[in-house]
């Protein structure tokens, strides 16, 4: 059915009456045009205009946003956010590339529910997840009762509240993302790939760093940005956990638009962000272009 | 936020290559790592679960079984106003996005082969959250529309379409299009041929497509938060100033609830997506 599909679907970018076209294609392209396109615009346009006295904006271009967002308060804010998301981002490719390899090696029937397993306390809402740590972390929580009733602990720690708090958070809220591109990956690996290396002597350590991490390198990349961009934006778990002393930008972009009412600042700061973003895609893109050229994954 | 969770419903028909071998191997010594990861993921869970039936009103100490904080829940008039706006928004949002999605889903697999059209159909759903949140809360600002749930609606329409668009669209790839050119040979016109053949061809898709749109708005917190209204909460909304502003075991009771919804939609979809799956038996 496949080649076929491939032709008769070739043929159809031509053949359809231009009526049935616009009648399929248009109402939901004006509509993302409208309220995803236009507001996007909207972002980039507003980085180069002052803000009215009570918010709002004054359509007087400036590049004064840009020269302000360079101020070192905000740069270390910039930097922390890298840091707390790259640490997150870490911790859940280090914890999730093996369980992803670990759910792609059992039985078949067993395969949907590990992932449904793990998709699960995603679909719980994501602030009462969040708040689950506070729950946990707490002076009076139960990591700390665990701590000091086995002994590790005199007194508890302060943990809650602190960068470190923040990390887990995030971790834990997005790991599920991490997992599912690599599992991805890893089912589409050929499993004589691996088994040739091993029959041409190589060890179980260079197979694995020679052929098996670049061939799911694609899906580890994606897990890392589905981590990496929600950490990066997040202003949520910062508030909850870092208890307002962790500021991350997703913070400052908020309190810029919502508090201090300067669009336009706000605005660079979310912009930076997007940035990154179109950095992050652009290596991944790289990366599966030269996997897909080099072998099959 | 979940603007990058498509995943399930894609994955789980992938196909796979023989691996035997693989699966035979068994996970070995994987399982640390997974045992690691399923208590991390679980505990702060089964932590909440357990405390939503505490009598007592500390939320970090044990008294007694009870159903307390169940009645307390039902008896909240503000959760309960929140969760009608919750309601509302995604019952409207989720027929919007499945509209708007299929048909563009079905004009982008059958009429076009632009990949530049499909690339920008999924946009919403790998925009940061806050990006989208800040650019609607601009542009209602500027077209003067008081915020509030309209534009909520919307907001969550948008995001909801790129994923029914997308999993309309990887399931009319499979379709077999000649199923709607002998419809079309025989005489039936461009409607009827799209109602009754390839509609019915993708109606699991759709469904899908829309039961996620229904649960991802039901939880969407950050662009409701730039979007919304002060008189107009959604529940994560509320829930966001409830967590704020002290810890309640109401908040236990009501995440156990929306655990027990969540599994069940869940679940749903996965057999939806397994019953289209063509490779795998049932």
């Amino acid at each position: 059915m496949a080649p076929r599909t491939a032709r008769r679907t070739g043929g159809a970018a031509t053949r359809g009456p231009r009526g049935e076209r616009l009648a399929l294609l248009a109402p939901g392209l004006l509509y993302l045009a409208l309220f995803v396109g236009v507001p996007v615009l909207l972002v980039l346009a507003t980085t180069v205009l002052r803000r009215g006295r009570f918010g709002g904006l004054v359509f007087e271009p400036t590049l004064d946003n840009f020269s302000r967002a360079l101020q070192p308060v905000y740069v270390g804010v910039l930097l922390d956010s890298l840091v707390i998301a790259g640490l997150a981002t870490l911790l859940a490719a280090l914890i999730g590339y093996p369980v992803a390899h670990g759910i792609a090696r059992l039985p078949q029937r067993w395969r949907t529910t590990a992932l449904i397993l793990v998709v699960l306390p995603f679909w719980t809402n994501f602030l009462i997840r969040t708040y689950a740590w506070i729950v946990l972390l707490n002076s009076q929580g139960l990591v700390n009762d665990a701590l000091v009733g086995i002994g590790l602990l005199d007194s508890p720690l302060t943990l809650l509240y602190t960068p470190g708090a923040v990390v887990v958070g995030l971790f834990y809220a997005y790991l599920p993302l991490m997992v599912l591109p690599v599992y991805a990956s890893v089912v589409r690996l050929d499993p004589e790939l691996p088994e040739a290396a091993a029959n041409l002597g190589a060890g179980r350590v260079r197979t694995f760093f020679d052929v098996t991490l670049p061939l799911t390198l694609p899906g580890l990349l994606t897990g890392v940005i589905f981590v990496f961009v929600p950490s990066l934006g997040n202003f949520v778990v910062p508030e909850l956990l870092g208890g307002g002393k962790t500021v991350m930008v997703g913070n400052l972009v908020r309190d810029q638009f919502l508090k201090a009412r300067d669009w336009p600042f706000g605005s660079v700061l979310a912009g930076a962000v997007i940035v990154l973003l179109v950095v992050l895609f652009a290596l991944q893109a790289a990366a599966a272009r030269r996997v897909s050229t080099t072998g099959r994954a | 936020m979940s603007a990058v969770a498509p995943e399930p419903a894609n994955t789980a028909p992938a196909p796979e290559p023989a691996q035997t071998s693989r699966a035979k191997s068994g996970p070995g010594w994987l399982w640390a790592p997974m045992a690691l990861a399923a208590l991390f993921l679980y505990l702060p869970i089964a932590v909440l679960v357990v405390m939503s039936f505490n009598a007592s009103s500390s939320p970090f100490s044990w008294g007694g079984a009870s159903l307390r904080w169940y009645g307390e829940l039902v008896n909240d008039a503000k959760i309960l106003d929140s969760l009608r706006n919750t309601l509302v928004v995604a019952v409207v949002a989720t027929a919007i996005a499945t509209v708007l999605g299929t048909t563009l889903a079905v004009g982008l697999a059958r009429y076009t082969r632009s990949t530049a059209l499909a690339a920008f159909s999924t946009a919403p759903a790998i925009l940061p959250d806050l990006v989208l949140g800040i650019g609607l809360l601009v542009l209602f600002s500027l077209l003067s529309v008081s915020l509030g749930l309209v534009p909520v609606t919307v907001a969550h329409s948008v995001f909801g379409m790129a994923f029914v668009t997308a999993i309309v669209r990887a399931r009319l790839n499979q379709v077999d299009p000649s199923l709607e050119e002998a419809s079309r040979d025989l005489g039936a016109g461009a409607v009827s041929t799209f109602f009754r053949v390839t509609v019915p061809g993708i109606a699991p898709a759709i469904l899908a497509g829309a039961l996620l749109t229904f649960t991802l708005s039901i939880d969407e917190f950050v662009i409701a938060f730039f979007t919304n209204g002060p008189d107009t909460p959604t529940l994560p909304i509320t829930i966001y100033s409830m967590v704020r502003f002290g810890v309640t075991p109401e908040i236990n009771a009501l995440a156990t609830v929306l655990l027990l919804v969540s599994l069940v939609v869940v679940l749903a979809v996965a057999r939806i997506a397994r019953r289209t799956s063509p490779q795998e038996p049932r």
